[in-house]
């Protein structure tokens, strides 16, 4: 439109509009640079100041009490090594899975796929599915924070539409110098999925880092905890309004600055990730959208 | 010679033979040919198959051997009989739930909840999205879109800890600056008043911005020129946004506003748990905490199967419903 033409409740609006959302990403932003800030800073800073995002003393203690507090660094062990295996865990049954899928004239395809929608309206709920965990062995045990959730429907139904548009010409060329179709997987459709693993290994290593609920559900052996658990125990249930059930005694009332440190930690994988994941989820909100 | 094509891709070569002449093809040989193709077919893919099986396993073990043990609802299911053993009861649990004088508080507090969060959370990311739209310059859009997605991938105990953090009456800067102000601290952790606007600005900080994304795209469909005809026709700003950009949005709109109601019931176990605390329980207490308590907390396992099979049904009849209904308003609706 030509600027000329604006008139004055035009200019308004749009100073308007730049400003009120330039507000909201500063309320998104505001608190994880407070935090940021708060984790370096002296606890007498954060008494006496109220809100800076500079701090003006510079203090290592929060970070050090999270080096030296056992519980802490081995659920951040924990935390990483889950989220690791974890997510090699989901790609391989996601792929394995929405390949055969892709194949229009696989026998008994559309069975399996409803099998795999009707999973996404209904389910049996929270106490058969702990129970089926349970029988399984699995409580108490890493397996039950990995396979509960091995595969997202919604990520399947995504891989698949994607391995469904990939030239067939290609495989049929490969089949016809005697490649068999574990080997097409292997040589030809996954090297050309990269960035769409690469997402979907993002997005599931997301999920794992950030999961509580499994923990809290299948791990009642605290010194298996991961790093969420243990962030609850030491910014929560400090507090003195926390809930009393499962109450860790032994954490002393921890001061603000290392709660804001093991925030900070607790956030730091993921925001050094979302320049990738950002790059890619518009993307895939949009293919499962459109064709979900 | 296509048709012929189109058979040999799917039988293989045993039935090439045959299918060269189509006249002999009577009605027994086609039976047998659909056989022999069937059997030709899973040979021909057995090794999809075995790559098929882990994942098949996965959602029969994981998904629909629980959908089955939601008969536990009907029975009275104890650890140590087991669940072939254990007797069946009808709809006892059912008829407890509903009788129990916490039923209704649990649907009190749920729907609250629930209403609360579509009539605030629900509009939230749809204006956010129609100011985007209005933006210009691209750069600056692009950095704020960056900046609100953010928080949609941070945990719920990172939500809920920045939040205890921020908003304690024992340091935390929201209340130390309210009481500069005022010289009164709020305590919006554990009075049971500032449960729900609380949950509600967390659901909002944490969504409101990665929700726009649905509606962006939406709105990316809209012929620009139309935009450019309402100008020439002297349409203000709020008039395009008015009859342009909010009709293209609003088959989503119905889309997801039918995916909501079928999740009336569900608050989101870990975010009420994470913020619920002894003294706010009278609010706080919804059926997704309720199941979670009665069922691994005391081991009430087929009472607490039966409240979730409660919700589970409810939240598919309200999908139906409302799907029902946005058809019969000349709406799309999901199916």
């Amino acid at each position: 439109m030509p600027r000329k033409n604006r008139s004055v409740t035009e200019i308004l609006f749009d100073w308007v509009n730049y400003l009120l959302l330039g507000l909201i990403a500063c309320l998104m932003l505001l608190p994880f640079m407070y935090v940021i800030a708060g984790s370096f800073a002296s606890e007498a800073e954060l008494t006496e100041r109220a809100f800076f995002i500079i701090p003006r003393s510079f203090s290592l203690d929060g970070y050090k009490y999270i080096l030296s507090s056992n519980s802490i660094f081995h659920s951040i062990f924990v935390s990483v090594g889950v989220t690791f295996v974890g997510s090699l865990v989901n790609l391989l049954f996601t792929v394995t899975m929405a390949y055969p899928l892709a194949r229009r004239d696989l026998l008994g395809r559309n069975t399996v796929l409803n099998l795999v929608v009707f999973s996404m309206l209904f389910s049996g709920g929270l106490i058969p599915t702990y129970l089926v965990v349970k029988a399984l062995g699995l409580l108490d045990s890493y397996g039950a924070l990995i396979l509960p959730g091995a595969i997202s429907a919604f990520n399947l139904i995504i891989v698949k539409n994607f391995f469904q548009e990939l030239p067939a010409g290609l495989e049929e060329a490969a089949k016809i110098d005697g490649c068999t179709e574990i080997g097409i997987l292997w040589k030809i459709v996954l090297p050309l999925s990269k960035p769409v693993l690469a997402t979907f290994g993002l997005f599931y290593a997301v999920g794992h880092w950030n999961n509580f609920f499994s923990a809290l559900l299948y791990l009642n052996e605290s010194s298996m905890w991961p790093l969420q658990v243990i962030l609850r125990q030491i910014v929560m249930l400090s507090q003195g309004v926390g809930s009393a059930s499962q109450l860790d005694t032994t954490v002393q009332l921890p001061e603000q600055t290392i709660k804001m440190a093991v925030i900070v930690v607790g956030t730091l994988p993921i925001m050094m990730v979302y320049p990738f994941l950002q790059k890619h989820f518009a993307k895939g909100v949009l293919i499962g959208s459109v064709k979900g | 010679m296509p048709r012929r094509n189109s058979i040999h891709k799917l039988g293989g070569e045993g039935v090439n033979e045959i299918a060269t002449d189509p006249g002999r093809t009577t009605g027994l040989l086609k039976a047998r040919i659909s056989k022999s193709t069937t059997m030709k077919r899973l040979k021909r893919d057995k090794w999809l198959y075995v790559l098929l099986m882990p994942g098949i396993l996965y959602f029969l073990i994981f998904k629909y051997v629980p959908m089955w043990g939601a008969a536990l609802a009907f029975k009275n299911y104890q650890p140590f009989t087991g669940f072939w053993a254990s007797e069946w009861v009808g709809f006892e649990h059912f008829r407890n739930f509903f009788q129990n004088p916490d039923f209704f508080k649990l649907l009190r507090n749920t729907l609250l909840l629930s209403l609360y969060s579509l009539a605030i959370a629900f509009p939230a990311p749809i204006i956010i999205a129609l100011m985007l739209n209005e933006v210009r310059a691209s750069l600056y859009k692009r950095t704020i879109q960056t900046l609100i997605y953010i928080p949609h991938f941070i945990s719920m105990v990172i939500v809920v800890s920045l939040t205890y953090v921020l908003f304690t009456t024992q340091g935390g800067i929201i209340n130390e600056l309210i009481f500069q102000w005022t010289g009164q601290k709020i305590d919006f952790l554990a009075d049971p008043h500032w449960f729900r606007p609380m949950i509600i600005l967390q659901n909002l900080w944490k969504d409101c911005g990665f929700g726009t994304i649905i509606f962006l795209a939406a709105i990316s469909g809209v012929d620009l020129e139309q935009y450019e005809a309402a100008h020439m026709d002297g349409a203000s700003r709020w008039r395009q946004i008015w009859h342009i950009t909010l009709p293209s949005i609003r088959s989503t709109i119905i889309v997801l506003l039918i995916l909501r109601t079928g999740d009336l019931l569900d608050n989101g176990f870990e975010h009420i748990y994470l913020m619920s605390n002894a003294l706010n329980r009278d609010v706080a207490d919804v059926f997704d905490t309720y199941v979670y308590t009665m069922g691994i907390t005391m081991g009430a396992f087929s009472y607490s199967t039966a409240v979730g099979l409660f919700k589970s049904v409810i939240g598919i009849f309200l999908i139906v419903s409302s799907n029902y209904l946005a058809k019969k308003f000349g709406q799309s609706g999901i199916y």
